[in-house]
């Protein structure tokens, strides 16, 4: 099985959807002529045309707002913001239009729009460049949340999204474009959205979390097996919305002892409903208090260097706080 | 002056760069190296560039080749630097990686030397038990006084009880872990508990505790005396914290209700004079009124099987297995040893069953397996004196009969009064299962069953 990248698995999803379907279409800042400013959509527009692979102005609003009216209309639009940080605009279309119209018209419309939005901080990107932007969206009914960890689980779970009859927002974590290699599969196949995986069999510990962090747990998980023979379990919720509660249930109830990890801040993020979750669910079989490393609880990361690096997740600092929970 | 070496390491020379390639090396090992001079060429995905020099020193060496590729952060080239240089050169080196990585599991592997064997009964965290110790502790049980605790400050943990259930070596011998539903009752069979049954001289029966002077329940033995307190602290042993959880869990989810019959047992009291004599002889045991009421207990549960039966939200389970649970007092606690398949013994066999039940709770030597398992629980009551209890059901069972001290009263029997042994039974009931008619029903058979007992009935 071929060794691509993260990226270029998400940009063969694209091209694969795009080649089976006449009705996808990607739109966003500089997704055309230059094939996006990551390289993302690079080839779309040479191979489908400049109506498929649409350069639009800089109006996040206006790219939601035509997608969702597209997907209304009967196409399968991909839209991109080119950060996710600059998606804020377009969040009123979100939230209010495509999360809302199926509910709202009772069943007479529906909106199959995927927003795709690159999260995450560690590129040296400062304030506007590295958000993490879930928890804005999170706990919206209506809408359904992607966060792939994995090259492979980004072309299934893109493609799942594209093929989904509901609004879908896909995060994609920048630093993991070209930093994340692993084998995809040349044919055709989806993940599917709602389903966790276990990324790591363990007994001392459960690593709970989504995207970039958790190569950073599975980095430590490694030195921690071989340094001192303590055993992680980790799992990648893969989906973010809505929560893979089987999953999570059994993972936690494995090891009683839970550490929730991910790069959006603390309060109120996606490790607060997990953990809820666990402690509404499995009092009897908790060993330790359940645990949660995030990014601290700052407007977004600094741009200068020292700051980024306290403020982001690490192999050390995912260390550091799993020794501490299997020793508890 | 001292030198020092150092590495350069790889930089992030663009936002979402992972990687760089050398190009060509600009300087080479030996060659001198001034703050800012450039030393190699730099290819990546976005930018070409040359990689100014952090430090001021002599290139040692490369540690990679021209051409190749290595992530950001990486070293690439030592520089030896003069020692005064070395107050900015180090964040420098350790900020890699590399070196970070390298240092951090050499302070760790000692302190994660689990304690020995034996452990510290006074460590902090020793007595602090999560939600999971303590139900595996229950369901296996585990006394978590024997256990070794692993964890931060000596607390148990999951994999610690996990381990004494595996090796066996905790457990608790004399398996309290059944639920007993009543007020403590004596041991059923006791010899002395109840009086002869000559019908001429008073039948009042009497408890162990009325007949003996009680002995100081040992519980209060291991009591902590505080001279000078208008109080003192009993400790809560494992048993009495098992038989707390689980009068608390049927109080909490069963919502009970009672009702009482009276019987006429007369006839019962002479069967069992003519007998208990003949019977001691043969079968070496004394004969109570025990297996009698057992008997007719059981013969009711077969007319109405809705009795020995479970709650189970969706759905009621009836059990077709009649096992009847026996509350058996001790001096500091009460336990429930079950009779197997109690349908299908005789009098005689109960009469034998609950002996050897009684005696090995006395003993402390009674078997997980012989405390599991139950469906339906009689408690004799009547043992310690009582004429009206309360009792609460043995959880998740359905119901729990009592049998109260036979009492010699008048009785009005066809318009005329005579002087009869009468007994109270006091039923519990679970009222998600059963209602009032049931149970009437039942009573009533139950009733049948003990008045139906006269001088011809045989025991075997």
């Amino acid at each position: 099985m071929p060794v691509i990248e993260y990226i270029e698995a998400i940009r063969l999803a694209m091209k694969e959807e795009m080649e089976r379907d006449n009705d996808v279409f990607v739109l966003g800042e500089d997704v055309g002529l230059k094939g996006g400013v990551f390289g993302t959509t690079k080839g779309l527009q040479q191979q489908f045309g400049e109506l498929r692979a649409l350069d639009a102005p800089l109006a996040e609003s206006a790219i939601a707002g035509v997608a969702i009216g597209a997907a209304m209309a009967g196409m399968k639009p991909v839209a991109e913001m080119q950060y996710s940080d600059f998606m804020f605009p377009a969040t009123n279309q979100i939230l209010s239009e495509a999360a809302k119209i199926r509910y709202r018209s009772n069943n007479d419309w529906d909106c199959p729009v995927v927003i795709r939005a690159p999260i995450g901080a560690g590129v040296f990107g400062g304030l506007y460049h590295s958000q993490c932007p879930e928890s804005v969206f999170f706990g919206t009914p209506g809408l359904k949340i992607v966060a792939p960890a994995t090259a492979y689980d980004a072309k299934g779970l893109l493609k799942a999204a594209i093929r989904d009859p509901d609004p879908v927002l896909f995060f994609e974590n920048k630093k993991c474009y070209r930093l994340i290699s692993d084998e995809v599969p040349e044919e055709d196949y989806i993940v599917p959205i709602g389903k966790a995986k276990v990324m790591r069999e363990g007994t001392d510990l459960t690593v709970i979390g989504y995207s970039m962090p958790l190569h950073f747990a599975m980095q430590a998980a490694e030195e921690l097996s071989s340094e001192l023979g303590i055993e992680a379990h980790i799992l990648d919720l893969r989906t973010i919305q809505p929560l893979d509660r089987d999953a999570i249930l059994e993972a936690a109830a494995k090891t009683g002892k839970v550490l929730i990890v991910h790069e959006d801040n603390k309060t109120g993020g996606v490790g607060a409903e997990v953990g809820a979750i666990i402690a509404e669910e499995l009092l009897y079989d908790l060993d330790a208090p359940i645990r949660r490393l995030c990014g601290p609880d700052v407007p977004a990361t600094t741009f200068h260097a020292p700051g980024e690096k306290h403020f982001m997740l690490n192999k050390e600092k995912l260390k550091t706080a799993m020794l501490e929970l299997a020793r508890y | 002056m001292a030198k020092k070496i150092v590495e350069v390491a790889m930089p992030q020379l663009a936002e979402s760069l992972v990687s760089a390639t050398v190009d060509r090396w600009l300087k080479q090992p030996g060659d001198m190296l001034d703050m800012y001079e450039p030393i190699c060429e730099l290819i990546t995905d976005k930018v070409n560039a040359e990689l100014p020099s952090t430090v001021r020193g002599k290139l040692v060496k490369h540690l990679i080749g021209a051409g190749e590729t290595v992530e950001v952060g990486a070293a690439i080239c030592l520089v030896e630097v003069e020692a005064e240089a070395e107050a900015s050169a180090e964040p420098q080196s350790s900020d890699s990686p590399a070196s970070s990585s390298g240092e951090a599991p050499a302070s760790r592997p000692a302190a994660a030397v689990l304690p020995a064997a034996g452990f510290d009964a006074n460590a902090p965290m020793r007595h602090r038990y999560s939600p999971a110790v303590q139900r595996l502790a229950a369901e296996h049980s585990i006394d978590l006084n024997r256990v070794p605790g692993t964890g931060e400050g000596g607390r148990i943990t999951r994999k610690d009880v996990l381990e004494a259930v595996a090796s066996g070596n905790a457990a608790i011998e004399t398996s309290p872990a059944a639920p007993t539903p009543a007020p403590s009752s004596a041991p059923a069979p006791s010899a002395a508990s109840l009086a002869p049954m000559d019908p001429k001289i008073p039948v009042r029966s009497s408890g162990i505790h009325l007949s003996e002077s009680p002995r100081i329940p040992s519980i209060e033995v291991e009591g902590q005396e505080l001279p000078g307190r208008g109080e003192y602290f009993i400790d809560v042993t494992p048993i009495r914290n098992t038989i707390a959880t689980r009068m608390r869990q049927s109080v909490s989810e069963i919502p009970h209700g009672w009702m009482m019959i009276e019987v006429d047992v007369t006839n019962l009291v002479l069967l069992r004079n003519k007998l208990k004599d003949e019977f001691r002889k043969r079968e070496g045991i004394n004969l109570t009124y025990m297996p009698f009421m057992i008997k007719a207990v059981v013969n009711a549960i077969k007319d109405y099987p809705i009795m020995n039966s479970v709650w189970a939200v969706d759905k009621i389970i009836v059990k077709r297995d009649i096992n009847i649970s026996l509350s058996v007092g001790t001096e500091d606690s009460v336990v429930t040893p079950v009779i197997r398949h109690a349908d299908q013994k005789n009098i005689s066999g109960l009469a034998h069953e609950i002996d050897d039940l009684a005696r090995r709770t006395r003993e402390k030597k009674l078997k997980l397996d012989d405390v599991n398992g139950g469906t339906f629980t009689v408690n004799n009551t009547g043992s310690f004196g009582s004429i009206l209890t309360q009792p609460i059901i043995n959880y998740p069972q359905a119901a729990i009969i009592t049998f109260e001290s036979i009492v010699k009263r008048p009785v009005v029997i066809n318009d005329m009064i005579g002087v009869r042994s009468m007994v109270n039974l006091c039923l519990s009931l679970d009222h998600r299962i059963l209602d009032g008619v049931i149970c009437g029903r039942f009573l009533q058979r139950v009733k049948e069953n003990l008045e139906g007992y006269n001088l011809e009935t045989k025991v075997y």
